[in-house]
Protein backbone atom coordinates (compact mmCIF):
# COMPACT_ATOMS: atom_id res chain seq x y z
CA UNK A 1 0.00 0.00 0.00
CA UNK A 2 1.41 3.41 -1.01
CA UNK A 3 0.33 6.27 1.04
CA UNK A 4 1.16 10.12 1.13
CA UNK A 5 -1.41 11.70 -1.82
CA UNK A 6 -3.14 12.78 0.97
CA UNK A 7 -3.20 16.88 2.07
CA UNK A 8 -5.59 17.36 3.92
CA UNK A 9 -3.05 16.13 7.06
CA UNK A 10 -0.89 19.31 5.81
CA UNK A 11 -3.15 22.10 5.16
CA UNK A 12 0.25 23.90 5.03
CA UNK A 13 1.15 22.29 1.69
CA UNK A 14 -2.74 23.48 -0.13
CA UNK A 15 -2.46 26.01 -2.44
CA UNK A 16 -3.30 29.18 -1.23
CA UNK A 17 -6.43 29.59 -3.76
CA UNK A 18 -8.11 26.69 -2.73
CA UNK A 19 -10.18 28.33 -0.41
CA UNK A 20 -10.11 27.24 3.43
CA UNK A 21 -8.90 23.52 3.57
CA UNK A 22 -11.74 22.82 6.33
CA UNK A 23 -14.17 23.53 3.66
CA UNK A 24 -12.68 20.87 1.42
CA UNK A 25 -14.22 17.26 0.78
CA UNK A 26 -10.53 15.79 -0.60
CA UNK A 27 -7.22 17.21 -1.00
CA UNK A 28 -5.02 15.27 -2.77
CA UNK A 29 -1.64 15.10 -4.79
CA UNK A 30 -1.08 12.95 -8.01
CA UNK A 31 2.23 11.18 -6.92
CA UNK A 32 4.86 9.48 -9.18
CA UNK A 33 6.44 5.80 -9.46
CA UNK A 34 8.69 5.84 -6.20
CA UNK A 35 6.13 4.46 -3.90
CA UNK A 36 5.13 1.73 -6.34
CA UNK A 37 8.56 0.91 -7.49
CA UNK A 38 8.98 0.56 -3.56
CA UNK A 39 6.72 -1.88 -3.17
CA UNK A 40 7.40 -4.27 -6.03
CA UNK A 41 11.10 -4.34 -4.78
CA UNK A 42 9.71 -5.50 -1.63
CA UNK A 43 8.12 -8.00 -3.21
CA UNK A 44 4.08 -7.01 -3.32
CA UNK A 45 2.25 -8.64 -5.63
CA UNK A 46 -0.77 -6.10 -5.43
CA UNK A 47 -0.51 -2.37 -4.77
CA UNK A 48 -2.73 -0.18 -3.55
CA UNK A 49 -2.45 3.22 -3.75
CA UNK A 50 -3.66 6.71 -3.05
CA UNK A 51 -3.56 9.15 -5.91
CA UNK A 52 -0.96 8.64 -8.39
CA UNK A 53 -0.50 9.70 -11.86
CA UNK A 54 -2.45 7.35 -13.93
CA UNK A 55 0.56 6.34 -16.28
CA UNK A 56 2.28 5.81 -13.04
CA UNK A 57 0.31 2.30 -12.61
CA UNK A 58 2.20 0.89 -16.22
CA UNK A 59 5.06 3.27 -15.93
CA UNK A 60 6.35 1.32 -12.39
CA UNK A 61 6.13 -2.03 -13.55
CA UNK A 62 8.50 -1.40 -16.06
CA UNK A 63 11.08 0.66 -13.91
CA UNK A 64 10.71 -2.12 -11.67
CA UNK A 65 11.42 -5.11 -14.34
CA UNK A 66 13.92 -2.90 -16.72
CA UNK A 67 15.51 -1.41 -14.04
CA UNK A 68 15.34 1.98 -15.43
CA UNK A 69 16.35 4.97 -12.92
CA UNK A 70 14.14 7.27 -11.73
CA UNK A 71 14.18 10.43 -11.18
CA UNK A 72 16.53 10.73 -14.43
CA UNK A 73 18.25 13.85 -15.22
CA UNK A 74 20.73 11.98 -18.18
CA UNK A 75 18.73 12.30 -21.35
CA UNK A 76 18.70 8.73 -22.04
CA UNK A 77 16.78 7.67 -18.31
CA UNK A 78 14.61 10.11 -19.42
CA UNK A 79 13.54 9.33 -22.51
CA UNK A 80 12.56 5.88 -21.27
CA UNK A 81 10.84 7.52 -18.78
CA UNK A 82 8.98 9.45 -21.10
CA UNK A 83 8.16 6.44 -23.31
CA UNK A 84 7.18 4.09 -20.37
CA UNK A 85 4.92 6.98 -19.45
CA UNK A 86 3.46 7.32 -23.20
CA UNK A 87 3.34 3.28 -22.64
CA UNK A 88 0.73 4.20 -19.61
CA UNK A 89 -1.18 6.94 -21.17
CA UNK A 90 -2.07 4.33 -24.07
CA UNK A 91 -2.92 2.09 -21.62
CA UNK A 92 -4.76 3.34 -18.78
CA UNK A 93 -8.16 4.70 -20.51
CA UNK A 94 -10.10 1.12 -20.39
CA UNK A 95 -10.78 0.87 -24.22
CA UNK A 96 -10.16 4.00 -25.59
CA UNK A 97 -7.15 2.44 -27.43
CA UNK A 98 -8.45 -0.73 -28.13
CA UNK A 99 -11.52 0.97 -30.74
CA UNK A 100 -13.58 2.75 -27.78
CA UNK A 101 -14.66 6.30 -28.42
CA UNK A 102 -13.54 6.33 -31.53
CA UNK A 103 -14.31 9.00 -33.84
CA UNK A 104 -12.69 7.63 -36.91
CA UNK A 105 -14.56 4.65 -38.63
CA UNK A 106 -16.57 3.48 -35.33
CA UNK A 107 -18.65 1.52 -37.31
CA UNK A 108 -16.60 -1.52 -38.89
CA UNK A 109 -14.93 -1.78 -35.70
CA UNK A 110 -15.40 -5.88 -35.21
CA UNK A 111 -17.30 -7.25 -32.11
CA UNK A 112 -17.82 -3.67 -30.07
CA UNK A 113 -20.14 -5.72 -27.61
CA UNK A 114 -16.72 -7.68 -26.17
CA UNK A 115 -14.17 -5.14 -26.15
CA UNK A 116 -11.06 -5.54 -24.37
CA UNK A 117 -8.60 -3.56 -22.56
CA UNK A 118 -5.26 -2.76 -24.40
CA UNK A 119 -1.88 -4.61 -23.72
CA UNK A 120 1.62 -3.54 -24.28
CA UNK A 121 4.98 -5.29 -24.74
CA UNK A 122 7.84 -2.59 -23.62
CA UNK A 123 11.64 -3.50 -24.32
CA UNK A 124 13.79 -2.15 -21.96
CA UNK A 125 15.10 0.45 -24.37
CA UNK A 126 11.61 1.54 -24.23
CA UNK A 127 10.30 0.70 -27.69
CA UNK A 128 6.76 -0.85 -27.45
CA UNK A 129 4.29 -2.40 -29.21
CA UNK A 130 0.88 -1.68 -28.35
CA UNK A 131 -1.95 -4.73 -29.03
CA UNK A 132 -5.72 -6.50 -27.25
CA UNK A 133 -6.20 -9.76 -26.81
CA UNK A 134 -6.47 -11.95 -29.22
CA UNK A 135 -10.18 -13.21 -28.34
CA UNK A 136 -11.46 -9.50 -27.73
CA UNK A 137 -13.31 -7.19 -29.83
CA UNK A 138 -12.19 -3.98 -30.97
CA UNK A 139 -9.27 -2.65 -33.16
CA UNK A 140 -5.75 -1.65 -32.59
CA UNK A 141 -4.92 0.37 -35.72
CA UNK A 142 -3.03 3.58 -36.46
CA UNK A 143 -6.44 5.84 -35.69
CA UNK A 144 -7.15 3.92 -32.27
CA UNK A 145 -3.95 5.27 -31.15
CA UNK A 146 -3.45 8.48 -32.09
CA UNK A 147 -6.65 9.49 -31.15
CA UNK A 148 -5.65 8.30 -27.40
CA UNK A 149 -2.08 9.77 -27.35
CA UNK A 150 -3.42 13.24 -27.42
CA UNK A 151 -6.28 12.40 -25.58
CA UNK A 152 -6.33 15.22 -22.33
CA UNK A 153 -2.75 16.30 -22.49
CA UNK A 154 -2.96 19.88 -23.16
CA UNK A 155 -0.28 21.12 -24.42
CA UNK A 156 1.43 17.90 -26.27
CA UNK A 157 4.64 19.28 -26.24
CA UNK A 158 4.73 19.40 -22.47
CA UNK A 159 2.94 16.87 -20.92
CA UNK A 160 3.53 17.33 -17.33
CA UNK A 161 3.49 14.26 -15.03
CA UNK A 162 5.09 13.70 -11.68
CA UNK A 163 8.18 11.32 -13.28
CA UNK A 164 8.63 13.15 -16.25
CA UNK A 165 8.20 15.71 -19.04
CA UNK A 166 6.94 14.02 -22.44
CA UNK A 167 6.95 15.85 -25.58
CA UNK A 168 3.66 13.90 -27.66
CA UNK A 169 5.01 15.44 -30.68
CA UNK A 170 7.65 12.90 -30.98
CA UNK A 171 5.99 9.88 -30.84
CA UNK A 172 5.76 7.93 -33.83
CA UNK A 173 3.47 5.44 -34.13
CA UNK A 174 3.66 2.21 -37.20
CA UNK A 175 0.78 0.61 -37.54
CA UNK A 176 2.47 -2.94 -38.09
CA UNK A 177 -0.71 -4.75 -38.91
CA UNK A 178 -2.65 -7.70 -36.53
CA UNK A 179 -3.89 -4.95 -34.47
CA UNK A 180 -0.79 -3.95 -33.39
CA UNK A 181 0.97 -0.85 -33.34
CA UNK A 182 4.54 0.29 -32.71
CA UNK A 183 5.38 3.14 -30.50
CA UNK A 184 8.90 5.01 -31.04
CA UNK A 185 11.30 7.94 -30.69
CA UNK A 186 9.65 9.23 -27.27
CA UNK A 187 11.51 12.15 -26.14
CA UNK A 188 10.94 14.21 -22.41
CA UNK A 189 12.40 16.30 -20.16
CA UNK A 190 13.43 16.07 -16.16
CA UNK A 191 10.43 16.52 -14.44
CA UNK A 192 9.83 19.76 -12.67
CA UNK A 193 9.81 18.97 -9.13
CA UNK A 194 6.68 19.70 -8.42
CA UNK A 195 3.12 17.58 -8.25
CA UNK A 196 -0.11 18.09 -9.66
CA UNK A 197 -2.92 18.83 -6.31
CA UNK A 198 -6.52 18.66 -6.95
CA UNK A 199 -9.15 19.56 -4.24
CA UNK A 200 -13.02 19.74 -4.15
CA UNK A 201 -15.84 22.03 -1.82
CA UNK A 202 -19.07 21.14 -1.57
CA UNK A 203 -20.68 24.47 -4.59
CA UNK A 204 -24.50 24.27 -4.13
CA UNK A 205 -26.99 21.69 -5.12
CA UNK A 206 -28.49 20.95 -8.30
CA UNK A 207 -31.54 19.24 -9.95
CA UNK A 208 -32.72 18.93 -13.71
CA UNK A 209 -35.57 18.15 -15.42
CA UNK A 210 -36.45 17.64 -19.18
CA UNK A 211 -39.15 17.43 -21.23
CA UNK A 212 -40.35 16.24 -24.96
CA UNK A 213 -42.06 18.82 -27.86
CA UNK A 214 -42.93 17.47 -30.89
CA UNK A 215 -43.81 19.28 -33.92
CA UNK A 216 -44.60 21.63 -35.27
CA UNK A 217 -42.72 24.54 -33.83
CA UNK A 218 -40.53 22.13 -31.15
CA UNK A 219 -38.39 24.40 -30.05
CA UNK A 220 -40.83 27.32 -29.91
CA UNK A 221 -42.51 25.32 -27.69
CA UNK A 222 -39.58 24.38 -25.66
CA UNK A 223 -38.17 27.60 -25.27
CA UNK A 224 -41.51 29.26 -23.77
CA UNK A 225 -41.63 26.02 -21.45
CA UNK A 226 -38.56 27.42 -20.38
CA UNK A 227 -39.24 30.77 -19.45
CA UNK A 228 -42.48 30.01 -17.55
CA UNK A 229 -41.05 27.39 -15.47
CA UNK A 230 -38.58 29.74 -14.71
CA UNK A 231 -40.85 32.45 -13.45
CA UNK A 232 -43.06 29.82 -11.80
CA UNK A 233 -39.89 29.58 -9.86
CA UNK A 234 -39.11 33.05 -9.41
CA UNK A 235 -42.87 33.29 -8.12
CA UNK A 236 -43.02 30.23 -5.74
CA UNK A 237 -39.93 32.69 -4.09
CA UNK A 238 -37.39 30.32 -4.70
CA UNK A 239 -33.58 31.47 -5.02
CA UNK A 240 -31.58 30.15 -7.98
CA UNK A 241 -27.96 30.17 -8.19
CA UNK A 242 -27.69 29.21 -11.93
CA UNK A 243 -30.28 28.66 -14.29
CA UNK A 244 -29.24 26.46 -17.24
CA UNK A 245 -31.42 25.79 -20.68
CA UNK A 246 -30.89 23.35 -23.34
CA UNK A 247 -32.81 22.00 -26.19
CA UNK A 248 -31.53 18.37 -27.49
CA UNK A 249 -32.30 18.06 -31.06
CA UNK A 250 -31.22 21.82 -31.31
CA UNK A 251 -28.15 23.16 -29.91
CA UNK A 252 -27.60 21.34 -26.21
CA UNK A 253 -24.33 19.83 -27.60
CA UNK A 254 -22.85 22.42 -30.09
CA UNK A 255 -24.19 25.54 -28.81
CA UNK A 256 -23.42 28.39 -31.36
CA UNK A 257 -21.67 25.62 -34.02
CA UNK A 258 -25.26 24.20 -34.57
CA UNK A 259 -27.16 25.41 -37.41
CA UNK A 260 -29.13 27.78 -36.06
CA UNK A 261 -33.35 28.21 -36.37
CA UNK A 262 -33.74 23.93 -37.57
CA UNK A 263 -37.28 22.63 -37.78
CA UNK A 264 -36.78 19.49 -36.18
CA UNK A 265 -39.62 16.90 -35.48
CA UNK A 266 -39.25 16.83 -31.93
CA UNK A 267 -37.04 18.53 -29.20
CA UNK A 268 -35.94 17.59 -25.24
CA UNK A 269 -35.96 20.42 -23.49
CA UNK A 270 -33.85 19.84 -20.13
CA UNK A 271 -33.60 22.47 -17.09
CA UNK A 272 -31.27 22.60 -14.83
CA UNK A 273 -30.86 24.68 -12.10
CA UNK A 274 -28.54 25.25 -8.71
CA UNK A 275 -29.48 26.15 -5.30
CA UNK A 276 -27.96 27.02 -1.76
CA UNK A 277 -29.56 24.23 -0.23
CA UNK A 278 -30.81 20.30 -1.44
CA UNK A 279 -34.37 20.78 -0.49
CA UNK A 280 -34.96 24.20 -2.65
CA UNK A 281 -33.70 22.08 -5.86
CA UNK A 282 -36.55 19.98 -5.39
CA UNK A 283 -39.24 22.22 -4.22
CA UNK A 284 -38.39 24.16 -7.66
CA UNK A 285 -39.09 21.20 -9.65
CA UNK A 286 -42.44 20.61 -8.26
CA UNK A 287 -43.07 24.24 -10.03
CA UNK A 288 -42.72 22.93 -12.77
CA UNK A 289 -45.05 19.89 -13.25
CA UNK A 290 -48.45 21.72 -13.19
CA UNK A 291 -46.92 22.95 -16.60
CA UNK A 292 -48.81 19.74 -18.03
CA UNK A 293 -52.28 20.55 -17.68
CA UNK A 294 -51.99 24.28 -16.65
CA UNK A 295 -49.82 26.53 -19.20
CA UNK A 296 -50.01 27.10 -22.67
CA UNK A 297 -47.48 25.46 -24.67
CA UNK A 298 -49.47 22.30 -26.03
CA UNK A 299 -48.13 18.57 -25.69
CA UNK A 300 -45.60 18.71 -22.55
CA UNK A 301 -44.14 15.39 -22.77
CA UNK A 302 -42.27 14.23 -19.34
CA UNK A 303 -39.03 12.62 -21.15
CA UNK A 304 -37.64 10.73 -17.89
CA UNK A 305 -39.88 8.25 -15.66
CA UNK A 306 -38.11 9.73 -12.17
CA UNK A 307 -38.78 12.57 -10.72
CA UNK A 308 -35.72 15.35 -10.15
CA UNK A 309 -33.38 14.22 -7.18
CA UNK A 310 -31.08 17.12 -6.19
CA UNK A 311 -27.87 16.59 -6.23
CA UNK A 312 -24.58 18.42 -4.97
CA UNK A 313 -21.97 20.04 -7.09
CA UNK A 314 -18.52 20.34 -6.07
CA UNK A 315 -15.99 23.37 -6.96
CA UNK A 316 -12.88 21.23 -8.32
CA UNK A 317 -9.40 23.04 -7.46
CA UNK A 318 -6.37 22.19 -9.17
CA UNK A 319 -2.80 23.63 -8.66
CA UNK A 320 0.59 22.67 -8.18
CA UNK A 321 2.39 21.59 -4.89
CA UNK A 322 6.30 21.11 -4.46
CA UNK A 323 7.24 17.15 -4.76
CA UNK A 324 10.30 17.82 -2.05
CA UNK A 325 7.41 18.89 0.65
CA UNK A 326 5.18 15.98 0.05
CA UNK A 327 7.55 13.24 -0.31
CA UNK A 328 8.45 12.97 3.32
CA UNK A 329 4.47 11.88 3.96
CA UNK A 330 4.89 9.17 1.57
CA UNK A 331 5.02 5.53 3.46
CA UNK A 332 5.00 2.29 2.10
CA UNK A 333 3.19 -1.01 3.60
CA UNK A 334 4.19 -4.08 2.47
CA UNK A 335 1.77 -7.08 4.12
CA UNK A 336 1.48 -10.70 3.80
CA UNK A 337 -2.61 -12.00 3.68
CA UNK B 1 -14.54 23.82 -53.08
CA UNK B 2 -16.28 24.18 -49.65
CA UNK B 3 -16.76 21.16 -47.93
CA UNK B 4 -17.27 20.45 -43.90
CA UNK B 5 -14.43 19.49 -42.00
CA UNK B 6 -16.17 16.24 -41.32
CA UNK B 7 -15.07 14.85 -44.53
CA UNK B 8 -11.28 15.93 -44.01
CA UNK B 9 -10.67 14.79 -40.77
CA UNK B 10 -11.63 13.31 -37.27
CA UNK B 11 -11.79 14.45 -33.71
CA UNK B 12 -11.79 13.39 -30.02
CA UNK B 13 -12.51 15.79 -27.17
CA UNK B 14 -11.37 15.50 -23.34
CA UNK B 15 -11.62 17.92 -20.39
CA UNK B 16 -9.59 18.95 -17.76
CA UNK B 17 -11.45 21.31 -15.33
CA UNK B 18 -13.48 23.64 -17.06
CA UNK B 19 -11.29 23.39 -20.34
CA UNK B 20 -11.85 21.30 -23.04
CA UNK B 21 -9.35 19.67 -25.14
CA UNK B 22 -10.14 18.67 -28.71
CA UNK B 23 -8.54 16.98 -31.34
CA UNK B 24 -8.65 17.11 -34.79
CA UNK B 25 -7.18 14.23 -36.71
CA UNK B 26 -6.59 14.68 -40.54
CA UNK B 27 -7.24 11.75 -42.75
CA UNK B 28 -4.02 12.21 -44.72
CA UNK B 29 -0.73 14.31 -45.16
CA UNK B 30 -2.44 16.36 -47.33
CA UNK B 31 -5.52 16.91 -45.37
CA UNK B 32 -2.75 17.74 -42.64
CA UNK B 33 -1.05 20.43 -44.34
CA UNK B 34 -4.17 22.10 -45.80
CA UNK B 35 -5.35 22.04 -42.00
CA UNK B 36 -2.40 23.71 -40.93
CA UNK B 37 -2.66 26.68 -43.01
CA UNK B 38 -6.53 27.05 -42.48
CA UNK B 39 -7.51 25.58 -39.54
CA UNK B 40 -6.50 28.56 -37.29
CA UNK B 41 -7.37 28.97 -33.53
CA UNK B 42 -9.01 32.12 -34.71
CA UNK B 43 -11.37 30.33 -36.79
CA UNK B 44 -12.01 27.60 -34.12
CA UNK B 45 -13.37 30.01 -31.51
CA UNK B 46 -15.17 32.18 -33.83
CA UNK B 47 -16.98 28.72 -34.80
CA UNK B 48 -17.91 27.23 -31.30
CA UNK B 49 -18.80 31.11 -30.13
CA UNK B 50 -20.04 31.78 -26.96
CA UNK B 51 -19.88 28.22 -25.76
CA UNK B 52 -16.20 28.85 -25.26
CA UNK B 53 -15.57 31.68 -23.07
CA UNK B 54 -11.98 31.75 -22.77
CA UNK B 55 -8.84 31.40 -25.63
CA UNK B 56 -8.58 28.82 -28.10
CA UNK B 57 -4.34 27.47 -28.47
CA UNK B 58 -3.56 25.09 -31.42
CA UNK B 59 -0.66 23.08 -31.17
CA UNK B 60 0.43 21.02 -34.45
CA UNK B 61 1.55 17.33 -33.76
CA UNK B 62 2.65 16.05 -37.59
CA UNK B 63 3.75 12.75 -36.97
CA UNK B 64 0.03 11.68 -36.79
CA UNK B 65 -1.29 14.43 -38.65
CA UNK B 66 -3.11 16.06 -35.72
CA UNK B 67 -3.84 19.47 -34.34
CA UNK B 68 -4.25 20.13 -31.26
CA UNK B 69 -6.83 22.94 -29.29
CA UNK B 70 -7.19 23.97 -25.90
CA UNK B 71 -10.92 25.74 -25.48
CA UNK B 72 -10.33 27.56 -22.36
CA UNK B 73 -13.40 27.87 -20.27
CA UNK B 74 -15.57 25.75 -22.46
CA UNK B 75 -17.51 23.59 -20.41
CA UNK B 76 -19.73 26.10 -17.72
CA UNK B 77 -18.11 25.01 -14.70
CA UNK B 78 -16.66 21.63 -15.88
CA UNK B 79 -17.16 18.20 -14.71
CA UNK B 80 -19.34 18.11 -11.20
CA UNK B 81 -19.47 21.99 -11.28
CA UNK B 82 -21.54 22.31 -14.62
CA UNK B 83 -25.31 22.43 -15.12
CA UNK B 84 -24.93 21.09 -18.87
CA UNK B 85 -25.94 17.52 -19.63
CA UNK B 86 -22.43 17.13 -21.75
CA UNK B 87 -20.68 18.51 -18.32
CA UNK B 88 -17.60 16.57 -19.69
CA UNK B 89 -17.14 18.11 -23.62
CA UNK B 90 -17.76 14.51 -24.79
CA UNK B 91 -20.52 15.80 -27.46
CA UNK B 92 -18.05 18.55 -28.22
CA UNK B 93 -15.56 17.60 -30.68
CA UNK B 94 -18.40 17.00 -32.74
CA UNK B 95 -19.27 20.27 -33.18
CA UNK B 96 -15.75 21.30 -34.68
CA UNK B 97 -16.35 19.14 -37.51
CA UNK B 98 -19.78 21.18 -39.11
CA UNK B 99 -16.67 24.01 -39.48
CA UNK B 100 -17.28 24.74 -43.68
CA UNK B 101 -13.49 25.09 -45.47
CA UNK B 102 -12.50 26.37 -48.45
CA UNK B 103 -10.42 23.23 -50.16
CA UNK B 104 -8.95 22.75 -53.76
CA UNK B 105 -10.72 19.89 -55.47
CA UNK B 106 -8.25 17.99 -55.93
CA UNK B 107 -7.92 17.77 -52.30
CA UNK B 108 -10.97 15.82 -52.49
CA UNK B 109 -11.03 13.99 -55.49
CA UNK B 110 -7.49 12.51 -55.01
CA UNK B 111 -8.16 11.00 -51.92
CA UNK B 112 -10.98 8.42 -52.27
CA UNK B 113 -9.96 7.91 -47.91
CA UNK B 114 -12.14 10.87 -47.44
CA UNK B 115 -15.57 9.10 -48.25
CA UNK B 116 -17.93 8.96 -45.32
CA UNK B 117 -21.07 6.84 -45.98
CA UNK B 118 -24.09 9.12 -45.37
CA UNK B 119 -25.92 6.97 -42.84
CA UNK B 120 -22.63 4.68 -41.08
CA UNK B 121 -25.31 2.77 -38.76
CA UNK B 122 -26.56 1.31 -42.12
CA UNK B 123 -23.33 -0.22 -43.30
CA UNK B 124 -22.67 -1.75 -39.68
CA UNK B 125 -22.33 -5.62 -40.85
CA UNK B 126 -22.92 -6.37 -36.72
CA UNK B 127 -26.00 -4.93 -36.52
CA UNK B 128 -27.70 -6.36 -33.62
CA UNK B 129 -31.80 -7.32 -33.64
CA UNK B 130 -32.51 -7.42 -29.83
CA UNK B 131 -36.29 -7.57 -28.36
CA UNK B 132 -37.85 -4.12 -27.34
CA UNK B 133 -38.32 -1.43 -29.88
CA UNK B 134 -35.65 0.95 -30.87
CA UNK B 135 -35.36 3.89 -33.04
Amino acid sequence: MVLGDDLKGTPDLIPGDFGDPADLEFANAYLGVPGIVEALERGADVVITGRVADAALFLAPLVHEHGWTVPATAQADVDRLAAGTVVGHLLECSGQSTGGNNAAEWWTVPEPWRYGFPLADVTADGTAEIFKPEVAGGRVDFDSVRQQLLYEVGDPTRYLTPDVVVDMTSVRLTDVGGDRVRVTEVTGEPATGSYKAVAAATDGYAADASFAFGWPDAPAKARAAADIARKRIEQAGIELLDWHVELFGVNALHGPAAPADPDPAEVVLRLAWKTADRDAAGTAARQIIPMALSAPVPGLTPANRARPRPSSLLKIHTGLVDAAAVDPARRVIVEKL
Amino acid sequence: MRIPLNQLAFARPGDKGNDSDVTVFARSQEAYDHLVATLTADVVKAHYGDLVEGEVTRWEVPKVWALKFLLRDALAGGGPASLRADNLGKALAGGVLRLEIDVPAELVTQHPALQVPVDPYSSCDWRVVAPGRSG
